[in-house]
This record gives structure tokens, sequence and C-alpha cells, in this order.
């Protein structure tokens, strides 16, 4: 395979300037909270990688977490409004060869069947294995199925060999939607289905935001290891700090109904339920949609999706919280 | 290169001779697609293949969740928020369909704003959803490509400029496109592209055709990135905007203030209506119009039953009645355009499980009102691995929901032909040029290829009607008519001890019906029957096909090897099976015994 051409030049093939090229790669350093000095080795590393294969699994998953992975893809396009640089996420298609997707791949049946195969024969060790929803243990796994197999014995066979299983979403995190109460799937996430996983992040959110993917990924391509988790698995350059604490709602006077004056005005929504003060996430720095806005901003309290068991310890949406 | 899946190898065949589990009708072979690809969630398809047609089909839902069971006992107006996760991809409608259940449930009227900002959300998910659909989901079904790899740019460039005037249109532009796809396939990494049916011979457009598409598969990439921030704007993000109240939209609205919605913000929702419009103009359009003058044949194949039910959404000022809807409510059945729609009546939708992996109480071969929703699992199908599923007496999660005891198909091609019998004046203008530009008849409507035409024309006709709805939310928000919410019912207190409702919309993929019974301030019992269970679902009590299996029907098959034609019929519905599957029994906690007994 020594015709592949590296990340670097790919970027190139597609009209990216090498000025560019650097720019990103220093907004990845940023977004990794990690010093100047590091662009340097995140832009080597790049232009000498060729792409990771890719196998994402899906489960019982709504498809959220790969509408926010599209969402990554952006290039700058001088025809398009607002499309003048490389975004932090635009080196998406780029660093990756993403060989197995149900929802995006050509291939069907068989012949999918088979690319999955290829990349884990051809790869093995080298592929990085996406999981977007869960997993259930109900009926033996025989209420997921895939080409006649359960999820349970697709996720067993395709993370064993992986070399990094990134748990994208909540569903694929902790069970998410599935697993709340009753649960009655018996839906897990990856750690609790395919226990003793080495290599294994987690990157929870309804959806999860790919930008966290992003840098997750190029984190390991500059430096051969994972970022630094929390006790949860979480890189906490994405999970290190509270929504409230970074959320520009914060010093204002607190809202008490939804389009009342200091709703409009940008006040604290904590009254309205906001779960900001208890949940770590990054949503209000790297925001949504190529840093357009995110949900408090727009609006309506944070729903605290990226706790554990959210759906049962966040819920009810618009009752209090105790105050921390 | 030997494993390069350029190369186009051939891989063996999974077709069966009839030998699995059950009782297998003899005839010819058994072709099975699982997974079907290029859609949202899992699907298993199984077709019986007699002289190169179909002569037999079976739809599978081969997952489930749960989530009916997970919404009884909470909180009636968090409802949204668990029903929006029911699908990423049809994101937002399930939040639609929710609030409005709940609000008919406690006779809550929505403020205007409410009304325009849903429409206005609603209608941006439908341009996106169609857009990404025709390229990302559908488009490799007829476009080859390989074939591609040898298209002449100058050519290429000169069919762009005879078919618009859109700026990506050079010799050069199009060299770059094809260097970049032969870099891409020289690298051996074809990634999402690899092992497709390429070099088929149901493929029939010229290379410089393949070329122009590929291209624009590209570029509908970025464009939906950047037109899908108009959920952000007002929604916070996308997928999964977080806007949504009972009773309203959480979405701020004031002139003096730069945390709300502004008329510099509603500027910015016109530019990308804009860019919206641009696109499906000079590109989707246009590509679709191509794509289809080579494969006419298609207007004549994959049609089903022509039963089409639509619930009609996107209310004027004056509330959800089905007079007052923009897209219109109605029923045409056997395909009859030469009479007014028939009303929609909701008491008249029934599912039925006779062929599903369900029980009822006091027997499966009657169906129930969503209202008496009951869905007891009783898994009946195979242990361990299996070749197929198509003898078997049950054979799907999905339920088979009927109106007045038929099958209907809904979604785009549905809602234009309940809007073309209606009158509508702009669906039936754009109905009818396309119709005259391909040269046949309405009956051309009835197919696969009509259904790819429907879903073009009414992407059009609903991002032309945003700027309406920008219109009307800037004039409130110049009148100082700030009011997101109706938060009178707000608290439970104020509720009936005892509340039924339902609520209607349309999906990208049809219509969607949540029904609600909250008891108590608590959900009782909770019950979504969503489009593709209507297009998607097994054969019911009558032993009726569902609309998909229907359609299959006489399509033809040249390679069983390779079916081609079966993701041609089936892509044009645009299926979506987490939306399908997601049911189990609000009454007694089934799941749990059938686990025991296995």
């Amino acid at each position: 395979m020594s015709n592949q051409p590296s990340i670097e030049q790919e970027l190139i093939q597609r009209g990216v300037t090498r000025r560019q090229f650097l720019r990103s790669c220093a907004l990845m350093a940023a977004a990794l909270a990690l010093p100047t000095s590091a662009v340097d080795a995140i832009a080597q590393a790049l232009a000498s990688s060729t792409r990771l294969p890719v196998i994402w699994l899906e489960f019982q998953d709504c498809t959220g977490d790969t509408e926010s992975f599209l969402r990554a893809v952006q290039r700058p396009d001088p025809a398009i409004n607002g499309a003048q640089d490389p975004s932090l996420t635009s080196l998406l298609l780029d660093v990756l060869s993403v060989d197995y997707h149900e929802t995006l791949m050509v291939a069907a049946g068989y012949q999918a069947e088979q690319s999955r195969a290829d990349t884990m024969a051809r790869s093995a060790g080298q592929y990085i294995c996406v999981v977007e929803g869960s997993i259930p243990t109900a009926l033996n796994g025989y209420c997921c199925l895939i080409g006649g197999k359960t999820a349970l014995s697709i996720a067993e066979e395709t993370t064993r060999n992986a070399l990094m299983t990134v748990a994208f979403g909540s569903c694929a995190f902790d069970g998410g939607l599935a697993a709340a109460s009753p649960n009655p799937t018996a839906a897990k996430g990856v750690k609790d289905a395919v226990p003793g996983l080495t290599n294994l992040v987690h990157i929870p959110g309804c959806p999860a935001n790919v930008v966290n993917l992003v840098a997750t990924i190029v984190y390991y391509l500059t430096y051969k290891k994972l970022p630094a988790l929390d006790s949860l698995k979480r890189p906490t350059f994405a999970y290190g700090q509270t929504v409230h604490r970074n959320c520009p709602r914060r010093e204002l006077d607190e809202a008490g109904a939804y389009g009342d004056a200091k709703h409009r005005a940008g006040g604290c929504l904590k009254e309205l339920g906001c779960r900001g003060p208890v949940t770590y996430h990054n949503c209000p720095t790297v925001k949504w949609n190529d840093g357009t806005c995110w949900p408090v901003q727009a609006g309506h309290g944070c729903i605290g999706c990226t706790n554990p068991a959210f759906w049962d310890t966040m819920t009810p949406f618009y009752g209090g919280i105790s105050d921390d | 290169m030997s494993d390069n899946p350029g190369n186009n190898k051939v891989f063996i065949p999974i077709v069966q001779s009839g030998n699995g589990s059950g009782s297998v009708p003899p005839g010819g072979p058994t072709v099975v697609i699982d997974p079907v690809t290029r859609i949202e969630g899992h699907l298993r398809i199984e077709v019986k293949v007699n002289n190169g047609a179909i002569e037999d089909a079976w739809s599978t839902g081969p997952m489930f969740r749960g989530l009916e069971l997970i919404l009884k006992g909470r909180d009636p107006r968090d409802a949204w928020v668990f029903t929006q996760r029911i699908c990423g991809v049809c994101t937002t409608v399930h939040a639609i369909a929710s609030v409005r259940a709940v609000e008919n449930a406690l006779g809550i009227a929505i403020p205007d704003n409410a009304r325009i900002l849903r429409n206005l959300i609603e209608g941006a998910q439908f341009v996106h959803d169609h857009v990404v659909h025709f390229y990302h989901l559908h488009a490799l079904d007829w476009v080859d490509l390989m074939s591609a790899l040898q298209a002449d740019p100058a050519a290429t460039s000169a069919l762009a400029l005879s078919l618009s005037d859109w700026h990506n249109s050079s010799p050069a532009y199009f060299q770059s496109v094809k260097t970049r796809l032969q870099n891409f396939v020289n690298s051996g990494q074809l990634g999402l592209f690899g092992n497709g049916y390429w070099g088929h011979p149901a493929y029939r457009l010229p290379p410089a055709g393949n070329l122009l598409a590929v291209a624009h598969y590209l570029e509908a990439l970025e464009w939906q990135n950047q037109f899908i921030k108009f959920h952000a704007i007002l929604g916070g993000k996308n997928p999964h905007p977080q806007t949504y109240l009972v009773g309203g939209m959480a979405t701020p609205l004031d002139a003096s203030s730069q945390a709300a919605i502004t008329p510099a913000r509603i500027a910015d929702l016109r530019a990308l209506v804009q860019l919206g419009l641009d696109f499906v103009n000079k590109v989707y359009l246009p590509d679709l119009m191509l794509i289809a003058s080579y494969y006419t044949d298609w207007a004549g194949t994959g049609g089903g039953y022509g039963n089409f039910l639509s619930f009609g959404d996107f209310p004027g000022a004056s509330g959800n009645s089905p007079a007052n809807l923009w897209m219109p409510r109605g029923m045409v059945v056997n395909k009859n355009l030469g009479q007014a729609p028939q009303p929609v009546d909701q008491t008249l939708i029934q599912e039925y499980i006779a062929h599903s992996w369900y029980s009822y109480n006091g027997g499966d071969q009657a169906g129930k009102h969503p209202y008496q929703g009951e869905t007891r699992m009783n898994y009946t199908g195979p242990q361990t691995s299996f070749s197929t599923l198509s003898g078997e007496e049950r054979y799907s999660w999905l339920k088979a929901p009927r109106y007045n005891g038929m099958p209907m198909e809904v979604g785009p091609l549905a809602r234009v032909v309940v809007a073309y019998a209606a009158g509508h004046a702009r669906i039936r203008e754009l109905t009818d040029w396309v119709l005259a530009q391909l040269q046949v008849g309405p009956d051309a409507l009835f197919s696969t290829l009509g259904r790819i035409a429907a879903r073009g024309i009414e992407t059009l006709a609903i991002a032309e009607q945003m700027n309406t709805w920008l219109d009307e939310l800037e004039n409130n928000i110049l009148n100082n008519n700030l009011t997101v919410q109706n938060n009178q019912r707000w608290n439970p207190s104020t509720w009936p001890a005892d509340a039924w409702g339902y609520g209607m919309t349309e999906a990208p993929r049809g219509g969607l019906g949540h029904w609600v019974h909250i008891v108590n301030g608590k959900i009782e019992n909770y019950q979504a029957v969503v489009p593709t269970t209507w297009n998607g679902s097994p054969r019911d009590a009558q032993n009726a096909r569902g609309p998909w299996e229907q359609a299959l029907v006489g399509v033809p098959v040249a390679d069983a090897s390779r079916p081609l034609e079966v993701l041609r019929t089936i892509h044009s519905f645009d299926p979506c099976m987490a939306c399908a599957v997601h049911i189990v029994d609000p009454q007694s906690n089934q799941v749990m015994q059938i686990w025991v007994q296995h």
C-alpha cells in the first residue's frame, strides 16, 4: 500500500494550503488543551499518517451520532458562506477510511459484511472501532440482528482486535435511552457488554459531539496513546469542566419563564431546570454545527446528556436540582 | 492489488434455495439482503425471484428498543426529549408529534410564534433530509462511481452547463474531482465505496453523468453541513435540536437582545434558506431529472398498492385543523387522482401483529387502535444463526398498521398525490412540469421513480414556503409579539386527572402519529405509529403484504448475487428503522418473562 497518500497530501489535493493545514493543527491543539508546542507534533503526525481504517458499528441507535459525525464534513469552499478555513473537524474524512458503516456505505448485504471481515483481517489491531447505540442482552441478544448475527456477537468479534474502541454517544457509553428504566431489552453500553476492553474511550452525549471524536483520534495519531481520561473513561479535555462554569448565561439574573424578559436577555436557566451545574462537557466552548450555537445559548436548559444514566438521573428535566 | 475493493471482485452470492427453518415456499431462489445499508437503522429484505423478476417479498425489522415502556410513569412534559431520540436522522419530527399529543390531551393552544418556529424547524428538516437521502442514501443505486473515472471533464462540464447555471461547472473543476476520485481508488482504501455493485448492467448513466453526480455527492456533504445551521440557530444544535416545550418553544425572540432571535438573525436564516433554494434548484432537481431521464422504465415498476395516506402539516395562523394545513391531509385509494382526497379519521387506524413477534390479549387476528395499543413480545424467530426468515409465520419486530384494514403508503409520494388531488397549486404546477419533462402521464407517479420525483417536488415547494414563515416571524418580532410559550397549564396541578390526546405530523418519510394517555400527571400509555411501520410492515391478519413487500413484487432482478434493483425500490421509500421498531408492552413487562424462558 505504498501508494497511499498521507493526510497532508490528501488535504493539498483538496486545495488546502500548507498554512491552512497548520492552522487546523493549531485549532486541534487548542481543543485538546495542549500547548502551542504541540502543533508541530500534530502536523508531523498527520503529514506522515495514512488514513486509519474505521469500522463503525450501529446497534440500538437512532443514528443521531452518525448525523453528528456527518456535520464534521467541511472543507474550504468559497461558494459556501462561512467556510473559509478548514474547521477543527474538517480533517475527518481525510484522517479516516470508513470501511464499514451501515448508514453510509454503498455495499449491502453479503458484500457489506465482507467489507467488515476484510478490514478485520487486513488491518488486525490497526483499525478503530466506533460503536453507536446500546447492545441488548435480553433474548440472548436476538433483539438486534445484523446479517443474522446478534449485536453482542458482532461487538465482541469487532472490538477484540481494534486499535482503539470509541463508544460514541450516550447509548454506547452506558446503554443510554434503551437502558432507561425499566430497560426492557437489558441494553448495555460497550464497557458492560464487552467487559475488559483496554483502549476504550467514552465520548458520551446525546448526540456526542464530533469535535471530540476527531480530537481524540488526532491525539492518538500524534502521541500513539489515548488522551488523559477521567474515572468514567471520558477525555478530560472535553469532560473536565462543568457546562455551568463556561456558560455565558451564568452571571445574569435567572429567568423565571420561557419568553420572559430575563430569558430573552440571556439570563441563567437554572430555575427552568438547566442541568449545566452538574454536567461535565465542553458544549459551551466547542458548541455545535461548526461553532454556530448550543442548546443553552438557544434558550433551553441543559438536559445533562453526558451524565451516567442521564435519562433516569437527570429527569424530570424541568424539575429543580440540588444547588452545588 | 488483489485486495483492492475497486477491482469489483465477484462474491459468493447469498442465495438460498429454500432450506431454512420453517416451511419455505417452493419455487425460485430466495435472495437475502441483510443488512440493507444506506438507510437509518437495521433492515433485512428477502425476495423470491422467478424468471428474472420478484415473485414475493418479506420485510424484517430486526431491532427494537422498547421506548413506550420506558415512557410509562414519566412526566409528559419530558416525553418529547425521549421521543426525539426515536430517530436522529428524521430528528425533530418525533418531538413535534409528542408536544402536539400532550397539548391535545391537556387542551393547550400554542402561541403563533411557536407554530411558526415549529414550521421553520420542520421545513428545514425536510429540505436537509431529502437532499441527503437523494445523494448519500440513494444516488449510488443509479450512479456508477467507477464509470465516473472514464468521464471526459469537458463533456461533463458541457452536460452540467446544459442543466443549470450552478457555479461549479468548469472542465477544471470536474478534472479535479476525477483526479481526487482516481487517487482515492488508487490508494486501495475505498472506504464507504468499497464492495459496491459497480459495473452492474442496470447502471445506465454515461460516464459524464456519473462524474457529475459523484461531484454533487461530495458537494452535498458540504452543503448539508452549512444548511442545517438553521436548526442550530433556532434550537441550539442538530441533530436533536433542543428547544421544544409543551405549550410552545424555548427560542427567545427579541429585537433588542443579542441573546434572542433578532431581525439580524432572521437575515442569517434567510441566507440559509437561499442556500437551500439554490442547491435544490440548481443541483438537486437538475440531477434528479437527468437521472430520471435515463431510467424512465422505473416509472412503470415498484408502485405497490397505490393507496396513499397523508396527515398533512405546516399549520397556518388559525390552528391545527385539517383545513388550515399548508400540506393537505387526506387519503387517495387505488391510484385515484381524479377525486378530491378522502378525509382521514384517526380512529380508523389499527395495528396488526399476526406476522410480527408480538401477541395480543384476545387473539392475534384483530387490530388495535393506538389508544388500546398493546404489544406483548412473542419472539418465535431463530435462536441460532439462520439463513432465511421468509418461511416463518412471524418474521419482524414491526407491527402492521392499517387504515380501515387497508395497507397505506406514506411519505413524499403520498403527500404529493394527496396534494395533487386536493388541487394544491404549487405542488400541481411542479408535478405537471416534471411529468411533462419526462414525457410521462400522471400514472408514472405510482412507481419507484415517482417516489424519487415526489421527494424533489416537495423539497422545492417547502423550501420556497420557508420564506413566508420567516416573514411571519419577523413581523411578530417587529410588532413586539414575543410570546413563545403558553404556560397557563405548565403546572400539573392544572391538568385533568385523566387525559387522552394525539398529535399528528408529517415526517420526511411520511405520516407520523403519537397517542398519549395521561393519568394523575404521569404517562399511563404512549404509542407512536410511524412512517416506516406503515411502509415496511410485514403481512397483516388478512395476509396482505406491507407496502414495501407489495412494491417489490414484479421488480426485475438481473443478477441475484447483486440485487441492485431491490435496493432501488426499497431506498425510494427512504426507510427509517429506528422509528419503526421501538415498541413493547406498556401493560405488562412481558419481556422479562420471555427472557427467562430462553
